[in-house]
């Protein structure tokens, strides 16, 4: 246990570090978002009877900024310890795969909700967006960012170079997050786009975590969180078996 | 007795570059242990076999009788590596970073271990500071350090003193052959082979990824028997008798290959003879270095 602890402190301490960067400027591009599309959409968007646009928007927003920034944390760590070579020192350590990959996104969860909550208490203070089920809420996102973190954690090893993880990043999470019903409500959309976002796992993210605002959401949160839930599944034994075969980390 | 390492029938090739190719070998609990050869033979990839950091094609190692794969958590307890590549995390200190990697070891509570370390490396003015901030040599100490915050029963070293001055030399070596004394198996690759010479009992020669000598010091120099002579003449023209012999010229010196010591007498006779004396003679044993220089040589003929 020692171990695993010592590594999610390690990686704690490094967003930690920097959170001028890692925490604070999130929050502020998300509050960003918050204003334009708000400005903007206002009074276009037609979302759920007695919920207005800001109010839907609001959760959608503080999930994409958990989603984002658990991905964030887990690839960046890893590719610059791989980049500046000091990923040895956890190589050599005999710390098991399970125990650095659940450091890994911990410790990615862990900022998600930082930044999350940073955007949600900002919200506050100019809106009032009740939580009205705040164990389901509270459900998504843990094991949202736990999914993204994991995803940051395949991605990190998988990169080589920056650029390949900034791909990933803007043609896998970016699309992905921007198409999974943020901005909009799914019923706002054409039906072969609202078929074609039942395949974004990440709508589910969203549309659930949301249902905890509301209660209110697309499809049921239990077939959103048995897909989220199984996503995970499948995505963490995924890098787990990755970070076992040494794959791009031990040549 | 199980040996600190055992490597069995180890091959590693990367694509079609074979970097090792059927390495054997034993290394006993509390030998002080050098591993030898050129730019390239495949010290470090054997290192990082060992260490986990690389996967072997074929074969297999244990490490205090764990093996590396199955094994791999105790094995990798009872082993500290210092790699040949000067990493570190720029996000720490010299003290954190050491507090963080005794915790990857589940180790608690290490500053008494900590604080020794660092004053037996002159570490200690540095302690808190930044690693970014750390000039080459000092860089080499922390992981020098990092290596040992486990206590590690095997160390291995892999060029520990490249690019690091005198004074760190002897600090580290001194340290060192303390940890050895203590019972520490200590495994280290050089390319300055008098400290090989001055600090190992047994070395291994590795060629092209082979292992092409495997001996105590002691045995690899005696092997060589051609000692050699060197010498200041009143004549700049050697007798002919003794062209065949002559390894090098350089100034006025002459250096002569001799088998054994009655060849002195020969050689003098000749040139007792010729009329030409003696200004200055010395007798060179060969060391590790000429053992080395043969090794690497002989077996380029022989694969050719
Ligand atoms: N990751 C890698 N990919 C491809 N080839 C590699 C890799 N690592 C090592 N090699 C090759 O394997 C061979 C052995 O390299 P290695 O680093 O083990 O040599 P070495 O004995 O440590 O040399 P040096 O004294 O220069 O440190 C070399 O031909 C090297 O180019
Ligand atoms: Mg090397």
């Amino acid at each position: 246990m020692t171990g695993f602890l010592t590594l999610l402190h390690k990686e704690l301490a490094r967003f930690g570090k920097v959170s001028l960067q890692t925490v604070l400027a999130p929050i502020i591009a998300t509050l960003l978002y918050l204003l334009i599309f708000f400005q903007v959409l206002e009074k276009h968007i037609e979302v759920y009877p007695d919920i207005s646009y800001i109010l839907f928007l609001i959760p959608g927003l503080v999930m994409m900024s958990i989603l984002q920034n658990a991905f964030a944390n887990a690839s960046s760590s890893l590719i610059q310890s791989k980049i500046s070579g000091n990923i040895v020192f956890i190589l050599v350590s005999p710390l098991s795969y399970r125990e650095i990959f659940f450091a890994y996104v911990l410790a990615s969860v862990i900022r998600g909700f930082l930044v999350g909550l940073g955007v949600y208490l900002v919200a506050l203070l100019f809106f009032s967006v009740p939580v009205s089920l705040p164990l389901w809420a509270l459900l998504f996102a843990i094991i949202g960012s736990a999914l993204l973190g994991a995803l940051g954690v395949i991605a990190g090893i998988w990169a080589e170079k920056i650029d390949q993880l900034a791909a990933f990043q803007n043609f896998i999470i970016l699309p992905l997050t921007l198409l999974s019903g943020v901005f909009y409500p799914l019923h706002s959309l054409p039906l072969i786009w609202r078929q074609l976002s039942h395949f974004n796992p990440f709508f589910y993210m969203i549309d659930g975590f949301r249902y905890g605002f509301f209660g209110v959401s697309d499809v049921s949160p239990y077939i959103s969180l048995i897909i989220v839930s199984s996503c995970f599944l499948v995505v963490s034994s995924l890098a787990i078996q990755l970070l076992r075969n040494g794959y791009k980390l031990r040549h | 007795m199980i040996p600190a390492i055992e490597i069995k029938h180890v091959s590693k090739h990367f694509g079609t570059v074979r970097a090792l190719t059927d390495v054997n070998l034993e290394i006993y609990k509390g030998e002080f242990f050098a591993l030898l050869g050129p730019n390239g033979a495949g010290k470090t990839t054997l290192i990082s076999i060992i260490a986990g950091l690389s996967i072997a094609s074929k074969g297999s190692i244990s490490v205090m009788g764990h093996d590396v794969i199955t094994q791999y958590r105790d094995a990798r307890r009872m082993l500290g590596v210092v790699p040949q590549e000067l990493v570190f995390d720029p996000f720490f200190t010299v003290r954190e970073a050491l507090v963080i990697q005794s915790g990857y070891y589940g180790v608690k509570n290490n500053d008494r271990w900590i604080d020794e370390i660092i004053n037996n490396l002159d570490l200690a003015d540095k302690a808190n500071t930044n690693m970014r901030a750390l000039s080459g040599g000092m860089k080499r100490r922390v992981l020098v350090a990092q290596a040992l915050v486990h206590k590690p029963p095997v160390i291995i070293l892999d060029e520990p003193t490249a690019g690091v001055d005198v004074a760190l030399r002897q600090t580290l070596w001194r340290f060192i052959k303390q940890l050895n004394q203590d019972g520490h198996t200590i495994i280290l690759t050089t390319h300055y082979l008098e400290e090989a010479e001055a600090l190992c009992n047994r070395v291994a020669m590795l060629k092209q990824g082979r292992i092409v000598a495997l001996d105590s010091i002691k045995n690899l120099i005696g092997r060589i028997l051609n000692h050699s002579l060197r010498l200041r003449l009143s004549s700049s023209q050697l007798p002919a008798a003794l062209t065949k012999q002559l390894i090098s010229k350089i100034g006025d010196y002459h250096v002569l290959k001799i088998d054994d010591y009655f060849q002195v007498e020969s050689v003098l006779a000749v040139l007792r003879k010729a009329n030409i004396q003696v200004l200055e003679m010395q007798l060179l044993q060969p060391d590790l270095e000429d053992v080395f220089v043969n090794m690497m040589n002989n077996h380029e003929t022989e694969s050719k």
